[in-house]
């Protein structure tokens, strides 16, 4: 944020390199798979992602359970401006972090979005996700192998999947 | 077609700092249309960030992540002028993907 | 109109003072068919109004809608502006601006500057044609003279065009002018007198909601001022999911209020955008922007 009044009077649109568009029907991406990650697999955890309520999700993305840390910086508003588009981030010092998750516990499926941090990569990371109504929104941050985890609530007056 | 990809790559000292907004509808499958028709699920699946030859971050994203998603993440080992690749493989199997370089 | 933590009686009798004192000096403001109008007049007690009204807001930061009322909201809204929700439809417009016409001429030809940095001076006094002329009828004229079909003033290409323009004058001030031309006056009027006509089933008139009560929740969203109100616009709304022009805004407003909506750029919501824009002088251009 640079001016005052809160939005950029200068701003560069977008950084753009050369672009490579390939709109494949049915074609697969062979996705590298770096050789020498610590990380899970780069299988995208796709049941995961069906399951409704936190400890389900949790239970087929990880295996494991989770208990509650300190260290982990959960940033969420209080009243979400529009369930639609809620911005969340999490950061964290715990070490040797492996990937970070986020659920939405209220969500038809809890868990939102699941990132693989690499070790030169930093344990933070933002995004913005759909709330359909006011939930306890977790970040959980594998680290050292074990699982740690944050919870707040947001308050959504706008169910964010259309309504 | 313009690809869908917006980054921003800002590298200071080791740290490079990468914001991304994609265009794309990440239709959850629950709303129904104008005529009451649910809209079916299309989604970005994973969405995966190169540096080097190697992963600097894989995103699997799920129906939640918001219309047009946006991701900020920062990653060591990068310096300006660099390439970052990035490309998303959703749920129907299409893809996208960019270079950019980082500044 | 209030949803809340409940208010105690003695506050809330206060505050009932207070409204009934502001709705009776804006009806004293709102002049006897008599009295000559007085847009200079108006515009600073406009003004003085929400500076007043929000001491701790800085004028600026009115342009801002709910955000400048709301720190939570704030904050989600800081976040989003690093990367905005109206990226793609500013690239798109851009690219539109400069393609050319089938018959060769661009939009450039048909405002000054080549449309670039001109934002600010919509919309105007045309005394030629005697009405005003808002930004999103003058790019659809400048189609239709061009041999191109008009957009639909509400969103899309529209909205897109319009982001561009917006983008081209931020942080430059509004700046309309009313001539000295008795025509002008009368659209100035009407569109004061449209803003504080109660309409619809709810009976609310626009200064009901962005007058009277800015920074107060209508059920679930926090009412912008008045003040600046216009100059973010077009705005990507999360509720819509997309886009949407100022004639998008004022049809939505008054079916909101379960009023029958007018048909976008029609002499009244021209009026209207005179008006809104009018009291906002000197406030700078923020669009395109973002709201809930």
């Amino acid at each position: 944020m640079t001016a005052d009044n809160g939005f950029r009077a200068t701003r560069r649109l977008v950084l753009q390199g050369a672009g490579l568009v390939a709109l494949a029907g049915l074609g697969n991406v062979a996705l590298d798979v770096a050789p020498a990650q610590a990380a899970a697999a780069d299988k995208y955890p796709g049941k995961a992602f069906t399951l409704k309520g936190d400890t389900d999700a949790i239970q087929a993305l990880y295996g494991k359970t989770t208990e509650a840390s300190d260290k982990i910086a959960l940033d969420v508003p209080e009243i979400a401006e529009n369930g639609a588009v809620v911005p969340i981030s999490a950061t964290t010092t715990l070490a040797n972090v492996t990937s970070i998750a986020f659920l939405v516990s209220e969500n038809p499926n809890a868990l939102a979005a699941y990132y693989q941090i690499p070790e030169s990569t930093l344990p933070n990371v933002s995004n913005r996700v759909k709330m359909a109504k006011t939930t306890k929104v977790t970040a959980i941050v594998e680290s050292g192998g074990k699982l740690y985890s944050a919870t707040k609530e947001v308050k959504v007056t706008v169910g964010g999947c259309g309504g | 077609m313009a690809s869908t990809i917006r980054v921003r790559a800002v590298s200071s000292g080791d740290i490079t700092e990468v914001q991304a907004l994609i265009q794309h509808p990440m239709d959850s499958g629950y709303v129904k249309d104008a005529k009451g028709q649910l809209i079916p699920p299309h989604f970005i699946d994973q969405l995966v960030f190169e540096h080097g030859g190697k992963n600097v971050l894989v995103a699997n994203w799920g129906p939640a992540v918001a219309k047009d998603p946006y991701i900020k993440f920062s990653f060591k080992g990068a310096k300006k002028g660099d390439d970052l690749k990035i490309s998303w493989v959703d749920n129907k199997g299409a893809t996208d993907s960019t270079i950019a370089k980082i500044q | 109109m209030r949803a809340g933590p409940p208010i105690r009686l003695g506050t809330a009798v206060l505050s009932l003072a207070a409204l009934a004192l502001a709705v009776f000096a804006l009806n004293a403001r709102a002049a006897p068919a008599s009295e000559t109008p007085d847009p200079v007049a108006d515009a600073k007690a406009f003004r003085d109004y929400f500076v007043k009204k929000f001491p701790t807001v800085k004028p600026d930061d009115f342009v801002n809608g709910p955000y400048s009322m709301n720190q939570d909201m704030r904050k989600q809204w800081e976040d989003m502006e690093q990367f905005p929700p109206y990226e793609f439809a500013l690239e798109a417009g851009k690219e539109m601006f400069s393609k050319p016409f089938k018959n060769g001429k661009t939009y450039a030809d048909c405002f000054s500057n080549g449309g670039i940095g001109i934002r600010q001076n919509y919309p105007y006094f045309d005394e030629k044609e005697g009405k005003v002329i808002t930004l999103e009828l003058a790019l659809n004229r400048c189609r239709e003279v061009n041999g191109e079909a008009p957009l639909s003033y509400m969103k899309d290409d529209m909205a897109a065009l319009t982001a561009y323009m917006a983008y081209t004058s931020r942080g430059k001030l509004m700046d309309i002018k009313i001539p000295n031309d008795p025509r002008a006056l009368a659209a100035y009027e009407n569109g004061k007198r449209y803003f504080y006509t109660r309409r619809g089933q709810l009976n609310f008139s626009c200064a009901s909601c962005h007058v009277q009560n800015p920074g107060e929740r209508i059920r679930a969203e926090i009412l912008a001022p008045a003040l600046g109100i216009l100059n973010a616009m077009p705005i990507y709304r999360s509720e819509w999911g997309g886009m949407g022009t100022i004639s998008r805004r004022f049809v939505s407003c008054n079916s909101q209020v379960r009023a029958v909506a007018l048909e976008p750029q029609s002499e009244e919501y021209r009026d209207l955008e005179y008006y809104l824009s009018y009291v906002s002088n000197g406030l700078p251009i923020s669009g395109p922007g973002s709201r809930p």
